[in-house]
């Protein structure tokens, strides 16, 4: 018994590794670029589009912007496609094609971020800039390329969702004479609605993480876009393009933008684990 | 207006859903297809075993091909250890309660943290507040915190799908918890552990920004751990941006592109070993 | 049978191991050359070169930005410093800056473009925003749409120092990380404008006439096109043998010609 209690709190000291990694990188990451938001101000920070390190000028809000429209674009594209293919996969596909389907979602998602970022480049922004107008490098690029990006994340945590559905409710609203798109509409995509909504801003955590594509296909200017048409600079690709060569302020102010980013990733990250939480808990025994 | 009958209704609605499914998986085949068909007429032996000469417009890219796998290989061996521990801790040594909840918390966060904070952090913690300047051991203790959850996920999964009877016996034959974990549980739940960390491999191989920032992009040979090193998606990304070579772009990323479908049809093949071992 | 409880023990010894062969390792200093980044890619291609000759020698190339090459020879970090652009007062004091070549800074548009001839004054007006429209300086009616380099690139600087002066370059302006995307932005967008190193043009843009001058090697060389940046090769005191080896071969006939190819200007 004496073993088991020194293993068990070895395994516990490695357990924690997780927990201490996320702490670090919190500190860290904060450490970094808290002060320099601080003295920068909130307002000049937050509220300001004014990017300028060599003047010391730090606003981000054309940033904060620019991920939030790329984000939501993204989802627009991601959220439709995604959650239609789990319906195909759970209620509408023989199960031997369920297993040519779902390692094939899988492979989409191993596909490196900068092979979607120069397909994007050499397919999409050429299209938009040929038919649509505008510079091609655009909102409207960057969320078709991290649209498919998401796909796989979407459809894999709501193909969980509907499989988490009770097979009684199925049967019964089958057995009661709905057709099986019936059975779907309005009674599993009901039953599966917070594990779905949980899918999508997930989904939405990574489209505003990606970085490398972004930068390939998002165009990076400073101003607040007006259109889909138009160019923006996500907060992460604002962190890559720079980082390089940044110092002092400058690199501060990188790590602030990474501060901000890191805060809203939480936000969509903790309000996702609430959200399947709470349905894990009502669905009760699978 | 009338309303459709259920029957059609049905009938528009999965064309339609079909449509999205094809839709998406013919992105998928043209992607693959469109690089492969640039880049496998210029896959030779000598472009996979040379080194790149003039920034990489000529040569190879043997080099990238190293370091890539000495970065990948490294954080998964890393993170493997540490991840199969979490799961058999959770899984087997504690009940759930606070400690558990805090734990998985742990390691759901750090799953949705994005790549390029990994990559600020392993810049200021691993190689500067720790010294390791750009190198290969840098990024590949980045990306070992990035897969860590992936890894504690299916690793936890695979085990609690091991058949609580396995465990009884185990127990009813006399051996310790520790016994009963490392010979029953651990073989039994191995193929699926293995699918979780030949997942993990392929996302380090495909990861940029955070080895970026990490490990540089030096173009010689790492001779050691504290050698910067250029990793293959790196390099494919340098390529094409700079317009220095397209072919060996397109031939880098076939390179890319075929190491990871290896590693998924692995991946894949693995967890269907596991599944009908499992049932 | 899964070997259990060796395999984990195994496992963790050998990462370990591994760390410490990484953290341990000497080997013996080889030349090291730090700086710019813009310069980076040349001193590399040179040091591939030297070292092609001279396979006994060891040259490593990092990049960093200029004042960190400048840093790097303080604290003796670096043997030679690499800096592409012109020394402040004060660090010509500090430090000797010999020129290795010059880099023109071409200005490009779209093939279909018609416009030939651009002034410093128009160059600054179609980057800050104010003119907006290419039939403002004799182009076609189409809008402009400036593309410029990131925030401390080198490039970038040079541009901002040699035609910004003091206005700032717009925020519409799309951001680019690399000559290349630059090039591939021009190549297919009749309103674009950009700005690259002479040596990366290539023969699918076209380029523009500075106040008349035509970017040509030439012409940087005789100093009549005034967008042009030194690159520099910045020491401090005697440098060692080896450092002066690769340094004498980058001034040679056979360095300055490999520097040419590369669409640099020479030294003189």
């Amino acid at each position: 018994m004496k073993q088991d209690r020194f293993i068990a709190f070895i395994l516990l000291m490695l357990a924690l590794s997780a927990l201490s990694g996320l702490v670090l990188i919190t500190v860290f990451i904060f450490k970094e670029g808290l002060p320099l938001i601080l003295q920068t101000g909130f307002r000049d920070f937050f509220l300001s589009s004014d990017w300028d390190p060599k003047g010391e000028h730090f606003g981000i809000l054309s940033m904060i912007v620019g991920s939030l429209a790329v984000t939501v674009g993204a989802m627009a594209i991601g959220a439709v496609f995604g959650l239609g293919m789990a319906i195909v996969l759970t209620q509408f596909c023989p199960p031997g094609l369920v297993s040519i389907l779902k390692p094939l979602i899988e492979l989409l998602a191993g596909i490196p971020s900068v092979v979607y970022g120069f397909m994007g480049v050499v397919t999409i922004v050429p299209l938009i800039r040929n038919h649509l107008g505008g510079p091609g490098l655009s909102v409207l690029a960057a969320s078709i390329v991290l649209g498919i990006m998401v796909l796989p994340t979407v459809t894999s945590i709501s193909v969980d969702a509907l499989k988490a559905v009770p097979r009684a409710y199925w049967e019964g609203s089958v057995a009661l004479g709905a057709t099986k798109w019936q059975t779907t509409h309005m009674l599993m995509l009901k039953a599966a609605r917070s594990g779905i909504l949980a899918a999508i801003i997930l989904g939405m955590g990574r489209a505003l993480g990606e970085t490398m594509a972004v930068i390939m296909v998002a165009g990076n200017a400073l101003e607040i876009p007006g259109s889909p048409l138009d160019p923006v600079r996500t907060l992460t690709s604002n962190i890559a393009l720079e980082m390089g060569y940044a110092t002092g302020r400058h690199r501060e102010a990188l790590f602030a933008t990474g501060v901000t980013l890191f805060v809203f990733i939480m936000i969509f990250n903790t309000t996702a684990l609430a959200i399947s939480r709470r349905s894990a808990g009502k669905g009760g025994g699978r | 207006m009338r309303r459709l009958s259920p029957a059609i209704t049905q009938r528009v609605a999965v064309t339609f859903l079909w449509s999205l499914t094809l839709i998406t998986i013919g992105v998928l085949l043209y992607i693959i297809l469109y690089i492969l068909a640039k880049g496998l007429p210029h896959i030779s032996w000598e472009f996979l075993t040379k080194a790149p000469e003039s920034m990489g417009r000529k040569g190879g890219i043997f080099p990238m091909i190293v370091g890539t796998f000495m970065v990948a290989g490294l954080a998964v061996a890393i993170a493997a250890p540490l991840g199969v521990a979490t799961a058999v801790y959770l899984t087997e040594y504690t009940r759930e309660g606070r400690l558990t909840f805090v734990i998985r918390f742990g390691a759901d966060c750090l799953a949705g943290i994005p790549s390029i904070i990994y990559g600020l952090f392993g810049f200021v913690f691993f190689s500067i507040a720790l010294g390791m300047g750009l190198s290969v051991l840098s990024g590949a203790l980045t990306l070992a915190l990035m897969v860590l959850p992936t890894i504690i996920r299916t690793a936890e999964e695979a085990i609690r799908a091991v058949p609580y009877t396995y465990r009884e016996t185990s127990y009813g034959l006399g051996s310790t918890r520790w016994q009963m974990v490392t010979r029953v549980v651990l073989p039994s739940a191995l193929p699926g552990i293995c699918t979780g960390v030949v997942l993990s491999l392929g996302r380090s191989i495909s990861e940029t920004a955070a080895v970026m920032l990490t490990a540089g992009s030096a173009l010689r040979l790492p001779q050691s751990l504290s050698d910067s090193s250029r990793t293959l998606a790196l390099h494919f990304y340098i390529l094409s941006r700079e317009g220095l070579s397209m072919e060996n772009a397109y031939a880098t990323a076939s390179v890319l592109i075929i190491i990871i479908l290896a590693l998924n049809a692995l991946a894949y093949w693995l967890m269907n070993r596991f599944i009908r071992r499992a049932g | 049978m899964f070997p259990g409880k060796e395999f984990l023990w195994c496992a963790t010894i050998a990462a370990a191991g591994v760390l410490a062969v990484g953290c341990s390792d000497t080997q013996a200093r080889s030349v090291a050359v730090v700086g710019s980044t813009s310069v980076q890619p040349f001193a590399e291609l040179l040091a591939e070169e030297y070292l092609a000759k001279n396979p006994a020698e060891s040259v490593e190339v990092q990049g960093g930005g200029s004042t960190a090459g400048l840093q790097a020879v303080v604290n003796s970090l670096a043997d030679i410093g690499m800096c592409s652009r012109s020394l402040s007062d004060e660090e010509s004091l500090e430090f000797e800056g010999t020129v290795i070549a010059r880099d023109g800074l071409a200005m490009v548009v779209n093939p279909e473009n018609t416009v030939k001839d651009l002034s410093t004054e128009q160059l600054r007006g179609l980057f800050s925003g104010v003119i907006k429209n290419w039939q403002e300086v004799g182009g076609p009616d189409c809008p402009v749409r400036p593309i410029t380099r990131e925030e401390g690139s080198g490039t970038r600087d040079s541009f901002v120092h040699l035609v910004m002066g003091k206005e700032r370059i717009s925020r519409r302006a799309l951001t680019q990380e690399s000559n290349g995307a630059v090039k591939e932005l021009v190549k297919g967008d009749k309103a674009a404008v950009g700005y690259m190193s002479l040596g990366m043009v290539g023969s699918e843009l076209k380029t523009v006439r500075v106040d008349g001058v035509e970017p040509t090697a030439a012409n940087v060389l005789a100093g009549v096109y005034h967008l042009a940046r030194p690159f520099l090769f910045i020491t401090q005191g005697e440098i060692r043998p080896e450092a002066r080896r690769f340094f004498d071969y980058v001034l040679s006939e056979e360095g300055q010609e490999a520097l040419e190819r590369e669409g640099l200007v020479r030294n003189q």
